[in-house]
């Protein structure tokens, strides 16, 4: 096993957990429909209830990813985090909110009252998925960054990676792709959600809504993403020669990404039907609760492959818009194999850490 | 040529300082107070007493409160790495971010699953399954401190690395030494058992205020004893550990040391302080004396055994460290002014090698790599200005580690004398004691920072030991940036936090659960 196959694994274990990490989004999707599905104060606190159980996996998932990320991929930790500020502490400033108003919601004393709490659950249902699919976006669509390893020398200014934008990683928005993005995760997490509490809760009310909200969300997140995928197939991409290391633009780069690797082709359409067969058998047929199932195993299926052809096949998957050169790519960025191989014996635990938390669950709620 | 603005680093600092400060003022809770819960637990489920499960469930309710918030600050730490410190995560993100990423993906984990099982899963999973879900709960959050811990160790000693000019950063080349480094097992150590310590010091204070009201006697003289053994057993292994700590400091930190004691002129059998006043505005150079006044420990020479283990030996001063030459196993010390050049020449090196690479110069790339070499120890003395540069914070760091030490002699006494007089019952009647147990519990949260100001603060202006200042770590964003988020923290901080506290408080005066009363006083 080389380091090249060291640095696939882990770009593929980043891939898992971002997958995961999407999938887990049914909470944010969930906290921003408590105020849709839950008029009456009873039906809130059912559905506050449900997801408040969960919140700590998504919420761990994310600081995984990001650990996971740092670890294996530290170029991009330095360039993306350092560079585009205000993206990452936006993200960071929803996730804070959203784990003390959990705990802090229904207890006396609270100082802010439960409805800022529940103000700011839903502040993170609608910024989280939004911000995180915008700067997944970035992963194609590139962002403005330079990287200057020589500039460790520099007495005066030793920062090895610079953002050449003064929006740092605001102007992300400008580019109506990422936009697109942000918006189908969006969509996508208010489904999970309904398809969630549909799974979770016994209550017929909330069935019916929620049952609707899938429908009106569906049909939004598929418009987004079929759009974003269409247009991605379609888009050049830039790729490193794995000899010279050179990078260069490649038309329909992605394209060629699925082509060249037609088993993640598979994978895709596989989750692609997954979800479409979890939204409309939950959709049409009232007695079915467990849409949750297939069509989130659809979602890590489909968000993994789409992280996988970002960064397999010798992509650039951070294309840098202000220097081609600086793009990062799995082998430009890693860890080194020592590293990653030590980080590979550790990893091999996540397996059964996995499988006892199943199993925890199973039991919590078997009852 | 560029710049770094210098107040983008002192922003960055304030900064990620803030936030650290406010993390650990919940993490020594969660460790220490479930600790605790944990102990008090197990008794309930092996003697089935009642008022075990309801004194198990109000500090775990507590417990609770405490561990949101120490996620949720958490986790900024973790992106302030890179959003704040870019070039630090390039630079040693190949070996800090191994134990972060373990951390994640193991003992967060645990965390996450098992304290659902804890709040939800006293009518849903055995008490045995629950019982072990709060110690895997716990368990967790101690595998999370050691994974940190053992990264902040790495940056204070950085072991089992080497330096890659190809990549420019520093790469693990082995990683026992960097997870068994001994800096790292006395900081895991010292960090956990002392937490234990501040656990015990709130369940101590919380009791003692139920008393005080003569609310919850039972309850209250229960959780006392427990918290009294804990207490006593955390403080006297904190006080073990941190002698093991100052001895690593010694050795790794020698300016750390020198701050910590105010130590400018040193010298062979150098006294250990007990507490002293510092001389405003004291510069190392001057012939100002150091103190206003000082009281050293009674034991002679005790600096100097601490240091090295030898009464007679040596200890360096700030002076001595900044001028050099005096003898070291290794021969005589460099001066500060020497470092920094032999940093220049490193990095001068660094810079000679990439042209050579480029030029496809091999004999010139040997060459640069043989002056880098020889010379990355002393790397980044070559990012600093002045030999001053290199002095930490002397009264920050004094004062800390001093206030420290004697907060550490307070609670040597306080719990042995608490639980001789609980023992019997006498604590019920005795207000001054009480009151003493209630004030502890801040107190116990000023040591406990004091330890981290030392840490941190007197490893300065180092973001890795001697290789990475924090001027060569930072970002490249502007001041204004940072400037703005560390005024949307602090609103937040203060904010959460007063919560926090108005939540904590209102709990405690509700008090455990009623329904469970009548158990208990048939029981006691």
């Amino acid at each position: 096993m080389d380091y090249s196959f060291y640095q696939h694994y882990w770009w593929l274990l980043v891939s898992v957990l971002g997958a995961l990490l999407v999938f887990l989004l049914f909470v944010q999707g969930g906290q921003s429909l408590i105020y849709q599905l839950g008029k009456k104060e009873q039906d809130l606190q059912l559905l506050l209830g449900s997801i408040g159980k969960k919140w700590e996996l998504t919420f761990t998932t994310l600081v995984t990813f990001g650990g996971a990320f740092f670890a294996s991929f530290p170029l991009f930790y330095s360039t993306s985090f350092g560079g585009a500020y205000w993206v990452w502490m936006l993200i960071l400033f929803s996730f804070v909110i959203q784990a003390v108003s959990y705990e802090y919601m229904h207890k006396k004393g609270n100082l802010l009252g439960s409805r800022t709490y529940k103000a700011f659950l839903f502040t993170n249902g609608l910024l989280a998925p939004i911000l995180l699919g915008a700067a997944v976006s970035t992963l194609f669509y590139g962002a403005e960054f330079i990287v200057r390893k020589d500039n460790i020398t520099d007495f005066g200014m030793p920062v090895i990676s610079s953002w050449t934008n003064p929006l740092h990683g605001l102007e992300a928005v400008g580019n109506i792709m990422n936009v697109v993005l942000g918006l189908a995760i969006f969509f996508l997490s208010r489904c999970l959600g309904s398809l969630y509490f549909i799974n979770n809760i016994d209550n017929k009310e909330i069935h019916q809504g929620a049952r609707k909200q899938l429908l009106y969300n569906a049909i939004p997140f598929l418009v987004c993403f079929l759009l974003y995928v269409i247009v991605l197939l379609f888009k050049s991409g830039y790729t490193e020669d794995p000899v010279t290391k050179v990078i260069s633009e490649e038309p329909y780069k992605y394209l060629h990404n699925l082509l060249a690797m037609p088993w993640l082709l598979a994978i895709l359409l596989i989750g692609v039907v997954l979800v479409l067969f979890g939204f409309v058998k939950t959709y049409l047929q009232p007695k079915y609760i467990r849409g949750i199932w297939p069509a989130g195993i659809g979602v890590v299926l489909t968000v993994l492959v789409v992280l996988l052809i970002a960064g397999y096949n010798h992509t650039a998957y951070y294309p840098s818009l202000s220097d081609m050169q600086s793009s990062l790519t799995i082998t430009n960025s890693c860890s080194s194999l020592f590293t990653l191989k030590a980080m590979s014996i550790v990893s091999i635990f996540i397996v059964p850490v996995l499988g006892y938390i199943a199993y925890v669950w199973r039991v919590m709620d078997k009852k | 040529m560029n710049q770094i603005d210098m107040s983008l680093i002192d922003w960055s600092r304030a900064q990620f300082a803030l936030t650290a400060i406010v993390h650990w003022l919940f993490v020594p809770l969660t460790l220490g107070l479930g600790l605790i819960v944990c102990i008090m637990e197990s008794i309930y489920v092996k003697t089935g007493a009642e008022k075990w499960l309801r004194t198990t469930k109000f500090w775990m309710k507590l417990f609770g409160i405490n561990f949101a918030i120490g996620v949720a600050t958490g986790i900024i730490l973790e992106f302030e790495f890179g959003t704040n410190w870019s070039n630090y995560s390039w630079f040693v993100g190949d070996i800090f971010g191994a134990p972060l990423a373990i951390e994640g993906i193991v003992a967060f984990f645990l965390e996450a699953t098992f304290i659902a099982v804890m709040f939800f899963g006293w009518d849903k999973v055995s008490k045995k399954f629950h019982l072990a879900s709060t110690w895997l709960t716990v368990g967790g959050a101690t595998l999370s401190a050691l994974w940190i811990l053992i990264a902040n160790a790495w940056m204070q000693y950085p072991a089992g690395m080497s330096f890659n000019p190809d990549t420019v950063r520093s790469e693990m080349t082995d990683f026992w030494a960097v997870a068994l480094s001994p800096v790292a097992t006395n900081k895991f150590f010292h960090t956990v058992i002392s937490s234990w310590t501040l656990g015990a010091a709130f369940v101590l204070g919380v009791s003692a205020w139920f008393l005080l009201k003569k609310r919850e006697r039972t309850f209250s003289l229960d959780s006392i004893k427990i918290a009294c053994i804990v207490g006593f057993v955390g403080v006297v292994c904190s006080w073990v550990t941190g002698d093991g700590s100052a001895h690593q400091v010694a050795q790794k930190q020698p300016m750390k040391l020198a701050a910590m004691e105010g130590l400018y002129e040193g010298g062979t059998g150098v006294d250990l302080l007990a507490m002293g006043v510092l001389t405003p505005g004291k510069q190392y150079g001057d012939s100002k004396d150091p103190f206003i006044f000082k009281i050293p420990v009674p034991i002679p020479n005790f600096l100097s055994y601490l240091a090295n283990r030898q009464f007679d030996s040596y200890v360096p001063g700030i002076n001595n460290l900044v001028n050099g030459g005096y003898d070291t196993p290794q021969g005589k010390a460099l001066s500060i002014e020497e470092k920094i050049e032999r940093g220049k020449l490193a990095i001068g090196a660094l810079a000679d090698y990439s042209r050579a690479k480029k030029a496809n110069n091999e004999p010139a790339k040997v060459e640069a790599k043989k002056i880098l070499d020889e010379n990355f120890a002393h790397f980044g003395y070559g990012y600093l200005k002045s030999p001053a540069d290199a002095i930490p914070n002397v009264p920050l760091v004094f004062y800390s580690f001093h206030i420290m030490v004697i907060l550490g002699g307070f609670f040597l006494i306080l719990f042995p004398v608490v639980w001789f007089y609980s023992k019997k019952d006498k604590i019920s009647k005795m207000k001054w004691l009480q009151w003493i147990c209630i004030l502890s519990v801040p107190l116990a949260y000023v040591t406990s920072q004091a330890g981290w100001v030392v840490a941190e603060v007197g490893r300065q202006p180092w973001a890795i030991q001697d290789i990475l200042p924090v001027n060569a770590a930072i970002s490249n964003i502007n001041a204004a940036s940072v400037q703005l988020t560390f005024f949307v923290f602090l609103i937040l901080f203060a904010v959460l936090i007063t919560a926090e506290l108005k939540i904590m408080f209102k709990q405690i005066k509700i008090g455990p659960e009623n329904k469970d009363v009548k158990n208990e006083e048939k029981l006691s």
